[in-house]
């Protein structure tokens, strides 16, 4: 069914129940909008996308207003850019003058209201708050005093995270972004995933960041720094240099890292190749050997660990004992590597680059996190913190030579580089279950249904004349549906609806990390997954058993996957917390 | 009691009415008003009096009938005579009043007031009350189900439930014109229509809205007190007609003798087979609960009252979807203020047409309001739409309690506005009172004489919505503190021209810009009180100076 209705005297023919914002985009009319997010559901809370309906005069929002069949609408004439331009400015006298010195400076989407409203002055009281930051979990910074209360941050925790940490507290001009009961961050259930920072159209939350203390180890003499960076980032972090979204600059950052004064250049995606052998090799004991309960469920994602701990502590068993891929790589950069150029584990400084502000709080989530007798991973920096470094560092990326990655730990298949993108990791491991249990690489090694942006993703697979069942959930808001599945399942002693998970805390996968470069929306997600589809295609290996890297890891070092020295360094434990229930 | 069916509803009223009647009736108004005022010693002294004298005096609780000034209030009816009231009654005073008017036969002048009825009329007159949404409020005893019974209550249901389609209670109700009394003026007609069209088979819910808020109007509280069945048989009714088995009473947590008596009242409908399973023994199945309001005023507004049951933060969602689309728990749902569910029984009882006749253009039937400020006799009072402001000051509320002349009226509380003296001949009707920049509301209904200042008044009601911003939107949560800074400055008079200014800059873009009716009838009584006394505004600016 659509609806045919009138915008500024443009006919227009819409799907029923498009808003009449998105509606107007059919006919290149741009109405301006504060609260709304592409991503999510309209929290109708600025106002600022008023529009006028000729049959009542009334103005209507047009962010939250079906389009009706017969509706004229105006959605620009004097008054309503004055309204526009009253709303901003009561926004703005809410708001600290701070944009110089905040996180946000050129690419706050308040900031640009202004811009093109041309505020420069007001005749309205400055009425900011006098509220505490709250940098507790040391992953993401909350500043309410920057908060325009559109209410993003909350839709994203509440509805489509289902964490709830955040809520509205006090009402009226009182009101304020908070953890329910207005406890620190760090008590409350915030799992760090920092898709509220990726909403937020402001400054109000943004990621701990950590750049200042990277510049100064690396200007420390005693230490010999090494970075990695994951999957994800690569594909994201040109957009912060004018690339266009989903453009790979995987040799341009190795490139500006080693510029930036880091002795090698890791890659994570050695660490994914890693996990597959690990994880495939523990979903096959599972599987074909029985040892150990199905489904399987992944767990490089930190921000679904610390959910799950939180929340459906039942599936502990499930868990893969691997750790994510770049605290296997902190792991070996401290012990492999240190051994290989004779250094000392603790000189080893060890940057990672992620797309996710959970990694902030994953490296140190417990002991196992030093299991090479030192923190495995010393700091773990966000995509948008290492765009400001190589700005800071001078370096042009556009025009810097492509260098290679230290092999060692840093060469990779196409298959560790998926990771970064909903259902990379399940297609990955299935490409390597498949060898081991078989004993060959499969012919074809795309396995199309894991991916792509549907919340949950199911599909069945042959490995050996038997049917493996997976899913792939991503949006923690998704993941209910499946464990409650596999619950239920148990419960009446079924066989599991599934026998592997692959579950990624943030929409799109890591692609859509929390701590990726502002503006995400499902466009960009795929774009950026595109990217990294297209890395795995062009490579030289396609399966992570087929890196030499890896294979030379194991024979040099770990001996073989799940090997003793293997579980020492590359697997953790978990741990209930009973303290959070729903 | 038993389960009633229809016959026996009859059977039971036509038993109560043929009871003989005392040799007097003593009543006491005892709703929260009475209570506050005195009304418990002066109830036991009653009693004591009665009892040591062995008197032939039948004592009832009543609810309020109203004239709140004079409580406690004190009726008393002697066989053959009409009934005499007595206001401003101390313990004392009712030990007087039963020795000499029950025991004596005397009338006790000292304490005589005027009563309801000596302003109210049998017909809808303009200039005079006429009850049918308080025609038991102050009569019967609010927690007896017989009193009400006796008194006309649940033939309606009975009516409806042996004989009516929905559709033809749909239709009386088109044809009495109601419309919502929680002052937006939607025809109920309409929202039982479109609920009941909505999704047919699923479940559903009535809503009773009994988060009344506005400062100064105690409307519902007052018909939930003093007639909890008649409001609690207009739900029942509502249920049945858009297919609910579910009605919640969403009343505010301050409101607790109505939470209690409308407890009370599920508790005696239940057990008489008027709620629950099979009522009437008709087969419909229709049970009701109380829900509480935390004390924010938004929450009156239908959509925050609907996530305010379900445990959210009670703030406004857009509409559309509408509650009759996606309401309580999704389902479809209908929201009525108290005031318009008390109608419903009489208009069902009587025909729409009856109700129709009442009142002028498309505003129909009567409306109840809460009288207070510079009147000689504050209280509630209802009167046929189309009754004047003057008619409501001047004859129903005896003129200013000051002698001064009227300056100004307010209505519809802080989403409405002044309306000055020389407009006091305007009819109270939702478009008449809507030209003039105010509202008809829920019933507010505050006199202002000439000594009070309408800078203050309106900052006084700005100041009480700028307090009850849920704080969702930006223009109502910031505009309205913006607003009120200002008009401080000019109360101060440190303000200038260029701040009225901006105090009308504000009021537009809250007026355009709030997503629900709070914010953007916030600016009203600011707005009518600059529109129709802007000196008073500018007489406080600094004047300006040259350069």
């Amino acid at each position: 069914m659509t609806v045919k209705a009138i915008i500024n005297g443009i006919p227009v023919e819409v799907a029923e129940g498009t808003s009449i914002l998105d509606a107007a985009k059919k006919v290149s009319v741009k109405i301006p909008a504060l609260c709304k997010h592409p991503d999510l559901d309209h929290t109708a809370a600025c106002g600022i996308c008023i529009v006028r309906i000729k049959a009542t005069g009334r103005t209507l929002r047009a962010c939250c207003t079906p389009l009706e069949n017969g509706m004229e609408i105006t959605t620009h004439d004097p008054e309503i850019v004055n309204v526009r331009r009253g709303i901003v400015e009561m926004i703005m006298s809410k708001h600290p003058n701070e944009c110089v010195t905040c996180a946000r400076n050129q690419n706050c989407e308040l900031q640009t209201m202004c811009a093109d409203f041309n505020i420069h002055t007001t005749d309205l009281d400055n009425i900011v708050p006098d509220l505490p930051v709250d940098a507790t979990t040391k992953s993401i910074v909350l500043d309410p005093r920057k908060c325009i209360s559109c209410g993003r941050c909350i839709q994203v925790c509440q509805k489509d995270q289902n964490v709830w940490a955040l809520t509205f507290m006090e009402r009226g001009i009182e009101t304020r972004i908070a953890p329910a009961g207005d406890i620190s961050m760090a008590e409350s259930p915030c799992v760090k995933c920092g898709q509220c920072s990726a909403h937020c159209p402001t400054g109000a939350i943004v990621e701990y960041d950590e750049g200042p203390d990277v510049w100064a180890k690396l200007a420390d003499p005693e230490l010999h720094c090494v970075v990695q960076i994951a999957p994800a980032v690569r594909v994201a972090i040109g957009e912060a240099f004018g690339f266009k979204p989903g453009t790979n600059l995987t040799g341009k950052i190795y490139a500006a890292l080693r510029r930036m004064g880091f002795k090698a250049v890791f890659d994570t995606n050695f660490g994914a190749d890693l996990t597959i052998l690990e994880e495939g090799s523990e979903f096959v004991e599972r599987f074909a050997h029985g040892k150990g309960e199905l489904p399987l469920i992944t767990s490089c994602c930190p921000a679904w660990v610390d959910f799950m701990e939180k929340y459906h502590s039942d599936m502990i068993p499930h868990f893969s004992s691997c750790k994510s891929p770049h605290e296997m790589v902190g792991a070996l950069s401290k012990t492999y590597y240190a051994e290989k150029i004779k250094t000392e584990a603790k000189k080893i400084y060890m940057v990672s680059v992620m797309p996710c502000t959970a990694k902030k709080y994953e490296i140190q989530r417990s002991d196992d996190m030093k299991s090479s007798g030192y923190q495995d991973v010393d700091v773990s920096i966000t995509t948008r913190e290492l765009a400001r470094m190589i700005k800071q560092a001078g370096i042009d990326m556009q025009s810097i030579p492509e260098e290679q990655p230290d092999h060692l730990l840093g060469a990779y298949s196409g298959a560790g580089t998926i990771f970064g993108a909903t259902g990379g990791v399940m297609e990955a491991a299935i490409r390597t279950a498949l060898k081991l249990v078989t004993g060959q690489t499969p012919g074809r090694v795309d396995f199309e249904v894991t991916r792509g942006l549907k919340g949950v993703k199911e599909g069945v697979l042959e490995v050996a004349g038997k049917q493996v069942k997976i899913a792939v959930a991503h949006g923690l808001g998704n993941v209910e549906y499946v464990i409650n599945k596999v619950r239920e399942a148990k419960q009446k002693g079924e066989a599991p609806p599934w026998h592997f998970i692959e579950v990624m805390a943030c929409p799109g996968g890591c692609v859509g990390g929390g701590g990726q470069p502002y503006g995400v929306t499902d466009e960009l997600r795929l774009a950026r997954a595109k990217g990294l589809y297209q890395e795995d295609q062009a490579g030289m290996w396609r399966c992570s058993h087929d890196n030499p890297y890896i294979q030379k890891l194991y024979d040099e070092y770990l001996g073989k996957p799940l090997s003793e020295k293997s579980h020492h360094l590359l697997h953790t434990h978990y741990n209930p917390r009973p303290q959070y229930q729903r | 009691m038993p389960k009633f069916t229809p016959s026996e509803l009859d059977a039971h009223k036509a038993k109560l009415l043929a009871a003989p009647a005392k040799k007097a009736v003593i009543k006491v108004g005892l709703n929260t008003c009475g209570d506050a005022a005195g009304a418990q010693p002066v109830m036991a002294a009653i009693k004591e009096e009665v009892q040591k004298a062995g008197l032939d005096a039948q004592i009832v609780k009543t609810g309020c009938s109203g004239m709140c000034a004079l409580e406690p209030l004190v009726e008393v009816t002697t066989a053959g005579a009409a009934p005499v009231q007595y206001g401003r009654v101390t313990a004392e005073a009712a030990r007087e009043i039963v020795e000499k008017h029950i025991k004596g036969g005397r009338v006790v002048d000292a304490y005589k007031v005027p009563s309801v009825g000596d302003m109210s009329s049998e017909k809808p007159v303009p200039g005079k009350q006429y009850r049918i949404v308080l025609r038991n409020c102050g009569v019967i005893d609010p927690e007896s189900l017989d009193e009400y019974i006796a008194r006309d209550g649940y033939q309606a249901l009975k009516q409806v439930l042996s004989g009516m389609t929905p559709e033809q209670v749909i239709a009386e109700l088109e044809t009495s014109g109601l419309r919502g009394r929680g002052g937006a003026g939607f025809p109920t007609f309409m929202k039982w229509k479109l609920t009941r069209a909505s999704r047919p088979g699923e479940q559903k819910y009535i809503i009773c809205n009994g988060d009344e808020g506005d400062p100064g109007a105690y409307m519902d509280r007052s018909v939930l007190e003093g007639d909890p069945h008649a409001v609690i048989e207009g739900m029942i009714i509502g249920g049945w007609v858009i297919g609910a088995s579910q009605g919640i009473f969403y009343i505010r947590a301050e409101y607790p003798l109505a939470i209690e008596r409308i407890e009370k009242a599920i508790k005696q409908a239940r057990a008489n087979g008027l709620l629950g399973k099979n009522i009437l023994g008709t087969g419909f199945d229709f049970d009701l609960e109380v829900r509480l309001g935390a004390g924010a005023f938004v929450c009156g507004e239908e959509t925050a009252l609907i996530a305010s049951i379900e445990g959210l933060r009670g703030t406004p969602r857009p509409r559309p979807p509408y509650p009759a689309q996606k309401g309580l728990w999704d389902q479809p749902s209908m929201v009525n203020n108290v005031e318009t569910l008390a109608n419903i029984g009489q208009i069902v009882l009587r025909g729409g047409a009856w109700f129709g006749a009442i009142g002028v253009g498309r505003s129909k039937g009567t409306k109840v309001f809460a009288v207070t400020g510079k009147v000689k006799v504050s209280g509630l009072i209802e009167i046929p739409m189309g009754t004047t402001l003057r008619q409501v000051v001047m004859d129903i509320c005896g003129g200013t309690s000051s002698g001064k002349p009227v300056k100004a009226m307010q209505t519809g509380g802080p989403s409405g506005g002044l309306i000055p003296a020389s407009l006091l001949d305007t009819p109270i009707t939702y478009e008449d009172l809507g030209k003039l920049g105010s509202i008809m509301g829920s019933g507010g209904m505050i006199v202002m004489d000439e000594s009070d200042n309408t800078v203050e008044l309106s900052r006084f009601y700005l100041d009480f919505s700028v307090d009850e911003s849920c704080g969702k939107c930006a223009p109502c949560r910031i505009g309205g503190t913006q607003m009120l800074r200002t008009i401080d400055k000019i109360v101060e008079r440190k303000g200038t021209a260029a701040d009225i200014a901006k105090i009308r800059k504000i009021a537009l873009t809250m007026q355009r810009g709030s997503l629900c009716a709070l914010g953007q009838t916030t600016p009203n009584p600011v707005l009518s009180a600059l529109r129709y006394f802007e000196s008073e505004w500018t007489e406080r600016l600094v004047p300006a100076t040259k350069k």
